[in-house]
């Protein structure tokens, strides 16, 4: 999608092919010949992990659908016929349901993975927030998603979330009775989020190739976070990426495997193989793991407008982030300071997860307080003051230099302690 | 040097191909499921056999069952009905077929009640039905006339009547499908 | 004032008692990790006590509760009870079914056939509590994966990966040998019965299991302690029919995917060998 392209058609019919499609160039031209750094680390694998894994939902959720009945008093039975009668049906609910899991701790870590490497840093402020938007769809389609079972758990988070929006002045109301189809949770609403639950995911194929286009603008960050000077710092994607997300992407199964296989209903709550029932609330509602610790902001702020603010918020800064954070050096590598502060950040965030899970009383609140606070002052305080305060650990040449050391007769590392500019 | 680089090539290409050869077996792993989901679930194939108990059935009666949401006529056949089915000749059916070739047990006639001509549900069965010129039944869509052999013998249809897979369990029992 | 609160903790406890499902997570420290023939990674569930877990069901349970996902057929499928044929069709045989509308446009009863669900005791869900003092027996379709209990840290953590999911049915087991004697300050509901296990320990459902309450073929002792663990198997296997198979394809799943992952390891580093990384 950049630079020359590479790409010679192999027979008389690709040529003619290519003249009025030239559809096997940029798949070419992304996906085989593409530079990338040299030097990309196993947690450049997450954005394949990640196709990997909206392919596998998709194609899960197609079949799914054709099983599922979305009304309010089939859907439970249908998913468990689903589970009993259909061949293999159990396998790919499990697949789709622990699919859910995975899909949120690879975007997690992808996500860390940015954090931490600076890779929302310019020129790559677009592909970052690309990036979130592509998060809040996820986000919304798994809520809708959980719905669909039409347990207990399904029935009390939606009603739960839905009236998140109450919270907004004057229109509240209104605005909630419009999400529901009614005055509560019903066979309007199932209907509703069953049809979006099937859309999303292609708006969210939409985004992630916007994504793509983003990110082969300017190339992929690197572990040093030096931009890309020459061809010497790159390596074609295929062979040298396909076989290493290839083989990512297999171990990553592994794990998904197990959790199918082995304990598929872990991760998810016992109480929602409870048919919904309007008359009687379970006594902990708790989202999937995957939203606790928005949870634990929403539930931090004494306020209810407050705390939705909060929890919106939360992710709203994300996008911010370009231009919260000052300094010129990406790679945390190189930043003594913010290292430190990214990985308290992590723990915070990891605590909030598991206030989120806790109700909200005693010492559980005093700190998801305390984490919900300290949440904002990363990104607000911490981050803009890292940028003025840190001295940054000499950068490297180039990429090549940092691969093959000083034996590659680069200077030595301390020679080249400029920070980063624009690439 | 040329030596070991054919066993490096060698060992290299083993291992594409292993490799690739595993993937290939993975995918095809993963796919029989996706594709098996659609055949016919569990429930379905329960219901893919039904049993038929018919000694309540008179002579000169039928009854109708559903078997995989078609349905079955069962006819009790008279001496009569049967003296005419077996010595009808041949060479003036459409589609020639003895008696013998369609029933298990002379008195009882099972076939599918689904006219060979477009799918209509010929008449017959209940008392008080036309019965058609050969007093088997009669399809009302297209004017097709079966006999008590339920083999076609005037009008559209191509072919007699279709013939369930069934086995006698008792005398007045049998199993379908 | 006091009058007031108490008035509405016996409340909270009514309800919780009477709403019945799923409040297994609160009020049950008691709860013990059993040793399931279906656990681990290669479990298997054992044959006679599943025939055992289901004739409890059909001689004690089903005359309130549901099994309403649950096919005669199950029953005599791979991976579970394994009754012959002939039983499976007996078994349903035993009880009535509905069917219709015939052609005069009447329902009718007929005895079941494997094909059939197994019918519910009650034509709905109000004719449920309207038989049982307002509380519904809940279906035992799934009732196995519907139920916890707290495993507190860091036992929720080691859960993860170590295949741990008998917690239905350890919980299940805890609470049908709960029952007991009230302590006497406890306060207790007229037509509710103390359990160590349920959660607020009022319980709608009297004590359903008696020494000897049923007479197995296999000459087993009929205890409690063993009917509570049989029936416990068998909701087990009626929430997750597909156990057996589910854990035989992982393992092979598993197998294959660690051997495809060594030789794309030995492919992966061959190729970068071409290149200083």
């Amino acid at each position: 999608m950049s630079g020359q392209s590479t790409y010679t058609p192999g027979s008389g019919f690709a040529r003619w092919f290519d003249e009025r499609l030239p559809i096997m160039r940029l798949m070419h031209d992304s996906f085989v010949d593409f530079p990338n750094p040299r030097n990309l680390n196993y947690w450049w694998t997450f954005g394949g992990i990640l196709s990997f894994l909206l392919v596998t939902q998709i194609i899960t959720g197609i079949i799914l659908a054709m099983h599922y009945t979305p009304h309010v008093d089939f859907a439970f039975g249908s998913v468990e016929r689903i589970m009993r009668n259909v061949n293999y049906g159990w396998l790919i609910r499990y697949s789709h349901s622990v699919g859910a899991s995975m899909f949120f701790l690879a975007v997690y870590i992808h996500m860390g993975r940015g954090l931490y490497y600076g890779s929302y840093k310019a020129p790559r402020e677009i592909l970052w927030i690309l990036g979130v938007i592509i998060y809040l769809l996820m986000m919304a389609t798994a809520f809708m998603g959980y719905v669909l079972p039409w347990g207990q758990m399904s029935f009390w988070g939606a009603t739960v979330i839905t009236n998140l929006f109450s919270a907004i002045p004057l229109i509240g109301t209104g605005v909630t009775e419009w999400l529901w189809g009614g005055f509560a949770i019903d066979n309007p609403t199932l209907n509703r989020f069953f049809s979006l639950h099937y859309l999303l995911p292609f708006m969210i194929v939409g985004v992630v190739i916007l994504h793509i286009w983003a990110l082969h603008v300017p190339g992929s960050n690197n572990p040093t976070g030096v931009s890309v000077k020459d061809k010497e710092d790159t390596l074609p994607f295929h062979p040298y990426y396909t076989v290493k997300d290839g083989f990512a992407v297999v171990v990553f199964m592994i794990l998904f495997a197990y959790f199918i296989f082995f304990n598929p209903n872990i991760l998810g709550d016992a109480v929602n193989y409870v048919p919904a029932d309007p008359l009687s609330t379970p006594p902990h509602i708790v989202p999937e793991w995957y939203l606790l610790p928005f949870y634990a902001i929403l539930r931090a702020i004494p306020d209810k407008l407050g705390g939705v603010v909060a929890m919106f918020g939360s992710i709203a800064v994300l996008a911010m982030l370009p231009w919260l954070d000052r300094s010129k050096v990406r790679s945390a590598v190189f930043r003594p300071i913010y290292k430190q502060f990214f990985w308290i950040f992590i723990i915070v965030f990891l605590i909030l997860g598991y206030l989120g899970s806790q109700p909200p009383e005693g010492w559980y609140l005093l700190i998801s307080r305390i984490a919900t606070a300290w949440y904002f002052a990363h990104f607000f305080l911490i981050l803009p003051l890292i940028g003025l305060l840190e001295t940054p650990r000499p950068l490297p040449e180039s990429i090549t230099k940092s691969v093959l050391g000083s034996a590659a007769g680069g200077a030595p590392s301390g020679s080249a302690a400029s920070p980063e500019t624009k690439g | 040097m040329a030596q070991s680089d054919t066993v490096d090539e060698t060992r290299r290409d083993f291992l594409f191909v292993a490799t690739g050869a595993m993937g290939v077996v993975g995918i095809g792993a993963i796919a029989w499921p996706l594709i098996d989901q659609m055949n016919p679930d569990a429930s379905v194939l329960s219901l893919s056999s039904i049993e038929v108990d018919f000694e309540a059935v008179e002579v000169g009666q039928a009854i109708t069952v559903m078997w995989r949401g078609k349905p079955i006529f069962i006819r009790h056949r008279t001496a009569e009905e049967i003296r005419v089915a077996e010595e009808t000749p041949l060479d003036i059916l459409p589609d020639p077929e003895t008696d013998m070739a369609r029933i298990e047990r002379s008195q009882w006639l099972i076939v599918i009640g689904i006219c060979t001509h477009l799918g209509c549900i010929p008449k017959g069965q209940s008392i008080g039905d036309e019965r058609g010129e050969y007093g088997g039944w009669f399809c009302p869509c297209h004017g097709s006339h079966y006999d008590t052999a339920g083999r076609i013998r005037k009008g559209p249809a191509p072919k007699n009547l279709y013939l369930p897979p069934y086995a006698f369990l008792t005398d007045t029992s049998i199993k379908i499908g | 004032m006091a009058i007031r609160s108490a008035c509405l903790s016996l409340g909270i406890v009514l309800a919780l008692a009477l709403a019945g499902p799923a409040q297994a997570e609160s009020g049950s420290g008691k709860v013990e990790t059993q040793k399931w023939s279906f656990g681990g990674f290669f479990g298997t569930f054992d044959r006679a006590q599943l025939q055992r877990g289901f004739q409890i069901v059909k001689e004690n349970c089903a005359a309130c509760h549901s099994l309403e996902y649950v096919y005669f057929r199950n029953l005599g499928e791979p991976g579970g009870p394994e009754f012959s044929l002939e039983e499976v069709k007996a078994l349903a045989a035993d009880v009535e079914v509905i069917d219709g509308p015939d052609e005069a446009g009447d329902m009718f009863e007929r005895p079941g056939l494997p094909s059939d669900l197994m019918p519910s005791p009650f034509a709905n869900d109000n004719a449920a509590r309207a038989s049982n003092g307002g509380a519904m027996p809940p279906d035992l379709s799934v009732i196995a994966k519907s139920r916890t209990y707290k495993r507190g840290f860091p036992n929720w953590l080691f859960d993860l990966f170590t295949g741990y999911q008998e917690q239905g049915a350890d919980y299940l087991y805890a609470l049908l040998i709960g029952y007991n004697e009230a302590p006497a300050e406890f306060n207790l509901l007229e037509g509710l019965s103390y359990n160590t296990v349920f959660p607020g320990h009022q319980i709608a459902m009297p004590s359903p299991l008696f020494e000897d309450g049923v007479e197995f073929n296999d000459g087993t002792k009929a205890s409690v302690e063993q009917m509570s663990r049989d029936v416990s198997a068998f909701l087990m296997w009626a929430a997750e029919p597909h156990l057996e198979a589910r854990k035989r394809m992982g393992f092979q799943v598993i197998i294959f995917l660690i051997i495809f992952a060594g030789l794309f390891y030995a492919t992966k580093k061959k190729i970068w060998s071409r290149v200083k990384h």
